[in-house]
């Protein structure tokens, strides 16, 4: 007998006789549990809470803003203007306002990196980014910097929403989902919140519409 | 990991008298005790979820086989190779073994406990591999050759003047003092180790059977990079981790947060499925899960099965007295504080941790903070009741405890004992009637004064009163 077998057959055997439970058939209904209540203003509330750990937020009323947004918060911030986008995000006229982004996976030395989303949860505050060909895990996390453009109409109350938004638009769920709650952070020195581990140091959402 | 858990009285007592460590644990009084406190608060339905959390895990304890076999299945379909071992060693093996078949040299580590329980570390470096510890905590440990001596903030007995001298010693630069300095060092030291990794090891928060993923939450970002960065993933858990849907995860995702740090979630929350889809320029080309047995499944069918709810937050230790007085290196393996004092004497022996069921006051804090509502002084209680039965307690404690049944099923002998006692104690209490120090029980007397009896025993008043 290997592992898998005596281990199965421990568990078999301490279980007993109690009554088999539809194990699949609860998996496949995959039950909601209780849900906390939320103000109804979703936009709002996840801005709130985005600031609260640490994104800065900024909003806008279509696509076409965005880029001088951008432009605004790099050079406000003496960073750099070049960086690395989802190929999807390239058409919207950043060398119009003097940015340069490339569409690829970022390396290591990349220090901005623009990324769509597929979801905003509004109970924290939280990004829900999908990995993809196009949507590449990366461009999220070696940058310094990582600004992710979301649409307002894609902000869902709960993560529970989130999942059930990606059963109908994708079916499966992607190599990585990645939920993302403002700049990387540690507190393992002397539980001192510092900003800036190994991830981003900063990140700017910006809402569309 | 040694164990090291017999040696926990004497570690104890240097822990308390060593004042730079005492300072260090009082941060985790302010940092986590008060940040759970609020986090808590913030949630309107906490009882709510607290009861689904700890319903759900029950339920997969209950149906552990199940679940796991479902879990299988799914990450089998995504291609995912899963791997099932009995004891530390064997996941050792295991890794071992995809290095070669895979050609890896350089390994990133994100922080994993049950990595710990396997010693895997050292077995790699056996091997001749290159293992990088990558949470800032881990990495620090690493330089100074000690283990984690708390679940969730490993280095929390360390000062940063402490981590100041151990980088400025490996790193061959000038000695900084600001913790922001200090981390940006270490992310500019692990940078390249991320980059050149071939593989990358990770523990597992939760596996879920639904989609056949692992479910791991990081502030650091070390994670993800582990995890997307080397062609070939490891992940390394229990196999009481898995939950039964999406859906539960993110249940018990409201609690395991703000339970650990006071967080309303951890920075990161990685869902992570197969390997990396065609066209995809990032994510490992191979996964592989590891579930480990290491005794969890004979916790199941006896009163110790609730242990198995665990999700390994660290609240019953930020709360317990005992840790917050002594820390986590006194418990002697890779598990502390009340949790440990249950898991510990179930993986390595009961005869090799003694003293740790009995590393509590019973004060009740730790069941009340679970937020999988285990009933930890209930199941440390339950092993102190084993250690009698199996005659594991030393032998002038056995004694002493049998001499005072019979005393004690023998009124008449009680009574003349007691009465005796008394006014002994009475006598030496003298004027004061306090007893400065008292034979067999110095350890009682060294720290403070027993006020004497007053010289009758309950008894002795009682009968007084109806016989007037």
């Amino acid at each position: 007998m290997n592992a898998r077998e005596n281990i199965l057959a421990r568990i078999g055997k301490a279980r007993g006789s109690s009554i088999a439970a539809d194990v699949d058939g609860e998996i496949r209904r995959h039950q909601r549990g209780p849900i906390p209540p939320l103000e109804d203003d979703l936009v709002k509330r996840f801005g709130e809470r985005a600031v609260s750990l640490a994104s800065d937020v900024a909003r806008a009323r279509t696509i076409t803003e965005v880029p001088g947004l951008v432009a605004h918060y790099l050079i406000e911030r003496q960073l750099p203007m070049q960086g690395v986008c989802w190929p999807a995000l390239a058409p919207y006229g950043w060398n119009s306002v003097g940015i340069e982004l490339q569409t690829r996976a970022a390396r290591g030395d990349d220090l901005v990196g623009v990324t769509g989303a597929f979801a905003g949860i509004a109970e924290t505050g939280t990004l829900m980014l999908l990995s993809g060909p196009e949507t590449p895990a990366t461009v999220s996390l070696l940058p310094e910097t990582h600004i992710a453009i979301l649409d307002a109409e894609r902000i869902v109350a709960t993560m529970e929403q989130a999942w059930d938004r990606l059963r109908v638009e994708r079916g499966a769920l992607p190599r990585a989902v990645n939920f993302v709650s403002g700049p990387s952070r540690t507190a393992d020195i002397e539980q001192t919140v510092t900003l800036g581990a190994h991830g981003p140091y900063r990140v700017l959402i910006i809402i569309v519409g | 990991m040694e164990v090291t858990a017999m040696h926990f009285k004497r570690k104890a007592a240097e822990n308390l008298g060593d004042e730079k460590l005492q300072q260090a644990l009082e941060k985790l009084q302010t940092k986590f005790v008060d940040g759970r406190a609020a986090a808590i608060a913030e949630l309107p339905n906490f009882g709510e979820v607290r009861d689904a959390a700890a319903e759900i895990r029950d339920k997969v304890v209950r149906h552990l086989d199940r679940y796991l076999l479902h879990f299988e299945q799914e990450a089998a379909a995504r291609g995912t190779v899963v791997h099932w071992a009995e004891t530390g060693d064997e996941v050792n093996r295991i890794v071992a073994d995809i290095a070669r078949q895979h050609g890896l040299h350089k390994v990133v580590k994100s922080k994993s406990m049950v990595s710990e329980e396997c010693g895997l570390n050292e077995a790699l470096e056996s091997q001749g591999l290159n293992v990088l510890e990558t949470d800032l905590g881990e990495y620090i440990l690493q330089l100074a050759h000690e283990p984690p001596s708390h679940i969730v903030a490993p280095v929390v007995h360390k000062s940063k003047e402490d981590i100041s001298d151990l980088f400025s010693r490996h790193h061959a630069s000038p000695r900084k003092t600001g913790i922001a300095e200090l981390c940006r060092e270490a992310r500019e030291v692990l940078r390249p180790g991320f980059l050149s990794a071939d593989l990358g090891i990770s523990g597992a928060n939760f596996i879920i059977a639904e989609t056949g993923s692992v479910l791991i939450v990081t502030n650091e970002g070390n994670g993800r990079l582990a995890t997307t960065l080397p062609r070939v993933h490891v992940a390394i858990t229990g196999i009481e981790k898995v939950v039964p849907t999406l859906e539960d995860a993110t249940t018990l995702l409201r609690l395991l947060p703000r339970s650990a740090t006071g967080q309303s979630i951890t920075n990161y929350v990685s869902v992570l499925t197969g390997t990396k889809e065609k066209g995809e320029s990032d994510g490992p080309e191979h996964f592989h899960i590891i579930l480990l047995d290491n005794g969890r499944s004979q916790l199941l069918g006896t009163e110790l099965q609730p242990m198995l709810r665990c999700i390994r937050c660290g609240a019953c230790m930020n709360h317990c007295p005992v840790y917050q007085n002594i820390g986590g290196h006194a418990y002697g393996w890779v598990y502390p504080g009340p949790m440990g004092s249950v898991l510990t004497p179930v993986f390595v022996g009961l005869e090799n941790a003694l003293d740790l069921p009995n590393a509590s006051t019973f004060c009740g804090e730790c069941a009340v903070v679970c937020p999988v509502k285990i009933p930890l002084p209930d199941l440390m209680r339950h092993l102190r009741h084993q250690q009698v039965q199996r005659h594991l307690r030393p032998w002038t404690e056995r004694v002493a405890l049998r001499l005072w049944s019979w005393v004690a099923r023998h009124p008449a002998v009680y009574a003349l004992f007691t009465r005796a006692a008394v006014r002994l104690l009475g006598w030496l209490g003298g004027e004061k009637k306090m007893l400065h120090h008292l034979p067999g029980a110095s350890g009682w007397t060294k720290g403070r004064d027993m006020p004497a009896p007053s010289g009758r025993t309950f008894r002795e008043l009682y009968q007084a009163r109806r016989s007037p």
